[in-house]
């Protein structure tokens, strides 16, 4: 019988396990997109740690959380976290970008965890908006959350289901707005200003809060007060920093694109395991 | 049509708690029945078709035989992208419904016509594309898209639509129906077409050539064996739809003949170039302009027999 699992290790641990991974990953993939998918690592961290009840052994089980990653280019940090959960052997992640491989550039169906396919944005959250509108349906308790990302909110299929999902009182769906401030070509408020995000929430039924999304406790705190409003659409506006946790990637543009190689690669895995002494800092 | 198409949903969602049917705030008039004594399987999406899509994939991904409706371009075009991944992609379980296939809405305007959708909907992997011929090929296709596992496309005309079959049907998806026989041409027809080319035959017939008609209801897959066996046994084959030649019934018939090692057989494709109608007006009017009318293609047929 398939049963919720209690994940064992320990959210700043399973954080710096996650970032290590999508490091390796796009750096052995000469991958694009490792920015986003460090600004995601402590959020996703804490809802699979902290919050999400699934069984990596059934993936297909009927009562579990739902997990949509809208933002399937964060897809490096969603595979690292779901092979940590035991959906599949670690290694597997050694595939990623592959030929041949089940482990897409962008998350994609096939990989044990992965509940839908993204990559062009604006379609998550209306697939989590219908997951959840079936629970209510059908009187399931599961919940569906979906993680987007800040340029995904220029998208007008964004607040489709924004609209949609206050009207049938889904206090069931979260979304998560992996808020890092910068988009593929440009920093958000430079392209199309998304100000005041939270407040667009709020004006479109959602109860929001904004939080620090590499704060872990202030991230496993706010899930744990899902639904914020009894039939309301939950929204956390989490505030990050695209690249977080490498420090010559923190709020570069040019990290939605460059993989790290070389000495990069060896700084960038030094800096997430904290080996980097007080000389090397001062040295910079 | 659509009102065989909602008689025929709302008896089977009576027998299957699943079957939940989304609209993109249209139905004035026709879908009122199914909204209040359905209300659990009924939801007005509102006028946000990129959303509805979804939602219905996401319904279906969690055990709902979902289905969208529309009118006219909608629930196919706007949402494009929508139905090619978050549907067909996932092999969600959503059924795509238009009223106003081709011509229906001749006089709103170009941006009403729905001419190129079943083109476009054939090129969706794994899409069933099914555009019935009348109110009872409208029925039979409404209970086999839904018991269909698998997205499907259905286009349907308007409401009002006489019967063409007068006796009992076996309809089945992907399998043309031979409405009747002849040896000196194929008529194919796809949707509401079927009436011109029953007329057609009528008239073909009158002056001494006999014409096979098949309704060709599921483009996607097609009935390429039908298609063989009218250019092995007939000398002729027209194709008539109330859309684009490129792509829908006629690109799908000449693709199957293109490929066909020893067809020797005339084949025309009676539709609309690809083009905006430069006029609007009621569907008689715009057949008449774009040649679709029975005169019109009796005219062709003709030319084509020689």
């Amino acid at each position: 019988m398939p049963q919720a699992k209690t994940i064992e290790i320990p959210p700043a641990e399973l954080a710096r396990r996650i970032r290590r991974h999508a490091v390796v990953m796009c750096s052995r993939a000469n991958a694009s997109h490792i920015g986003g998918s460090l600004s995601a690592a402590d959020l996703l961290a804490v809802v699979f740690a902290r919050f999400l009840r699934f069984d990596p052994a059934h993936p297909d089980w009927p009562e579990r959380d739902r997990f949509i990653l809208s933002k399937g280019h964060g897809v490096s940090a969603l595979y690292g976290v779901l092979g940590e959960c035991g959906y599949f052997p670690l290694a597997a992640l050694e595939t990623f970008y592959q030929d041949g491989s089940p482990f897409a550039g962008h998350a994609t169906k096939g990989v044990p965890g992965v509940e839908v396919s993204t990559g062009s944005l604006g379609h998550g959250l209306s697939l989590a908006t219908g997951m959840a509108l079936a629970a209510k349906l059908d009187a399931k308790s599961y919940r569906t959350v979906c993680m987007v990302s800040d340029g995904e909110c220029d998208e007008g299929s964004t607040w489709e289901p924004a609209l949609f999902a206050p009207q049938h009182r889904l206090d069931n769906l979260a979304v998560i707005v992996d808020y890092n401030k910068i988009q593929s070509f440009g920093d958000t408020q430079d392209v199309l200003d998304l100000e005041p995000l939270a407040e667009k929430w709020r004006a479109f039924g959602w109860s929001a809060r904004e939080i620090d999304g590499h704060d872990l406790g202030a991230i496993e705190r706010t899930l744990a007060a899902l639904p914020f409003e009894p039939g309301k659409p939950s929204a956390i506006v989490a505030h990050t920093v695209k690249g977080k946790g490498v420090s010559y990637m923190e709020g570069k543009l040019l990290w939605h694109y460059r993989a790290p190689r070389g000495a990069d690669l060896e700084r960038a895995l030094d800096e997430i395991d904290g080996r980097l002494s007080d000389e090397d800092e001062v040295a910079e | 049509m659509r009102n065989a198409f909602i008689e025929t949903l709302f008896e089977l969602a009576q027998a299957d708690r699943r079957i939940v049917l989304l609209t993109g705030d249209l139905g004035f008039s026709v879908l009122e029945r199914f909204r209040d004594e359905l209300p659990q399987q009924f939801v007005n999406a509102g006028v946000a078709e990129q959303n509805m899509t979804a939602v219905a994939a996401g319904l279906a991904l969690s055990g709902k035989i979902a289905l969208t409706y529309s009118i006219a371009n909608f629930p196919t075009l706007r949402c494009l992208e929508h139905i090619r991944n978050d549907v067909c992609y996932h092999e969600a379980n959503v059924k795509v419904v238009a009223v106003g296939g081709g011509f229906a809405y001749g006089a709103l305007g170009a941006t009403h016509h729905a001419t190129e959708e079943l083109g476009v909907m054939r090129l969706m992997p794994g899409m069933t594309v099914v555009a019935p011929a009348d109110p009872v090929e409208a029925r039979a296709a409404t209970r086999a898209i839904v018991a269909h596992p698998g997205p499907c496309y259905l286009r349907l005309g308007k409401a009002g639509e006489p019967n063409v079959h007068s006796a009992p049907i076996d309809f089945q998806l992907g399998r043309a129906i031979r409405v009747r026989d002849g040896a000196d041409l194929t008529l194919i027809s796809t949707g509401s077409m079927l009436k011109t080319a029953v007329g057609v035959a009528t008239r073909l017939a009158e002056q001494g050539a006999g014409a096979r008609v098949l309704s060709m209801h599921t483009l996607k897959p097609l009935d390429v064996e039908a298609v063989l066996e009218a250019a092995r046994e007939t000398p002729a084959i027209v194709t008539l739809e109330q859309h684009s030649i490129l792509g829908g019934l006629g690109g799908a018939v000449a693709e199957v003949l293109a490929e066909a090692p020893d067809a020797h057989v005339r084949f025309r494709r009676i539709g609309l170039p690809s083009m905006f109608s430069p006029r609007v007006g009621s569907q008689d009017y715009l057949e008449r302009m774009h040649g679709l009318d029975e005169e019109s293609v009796l005219r062709t047929v003709t030319e084509l027999l020689g």
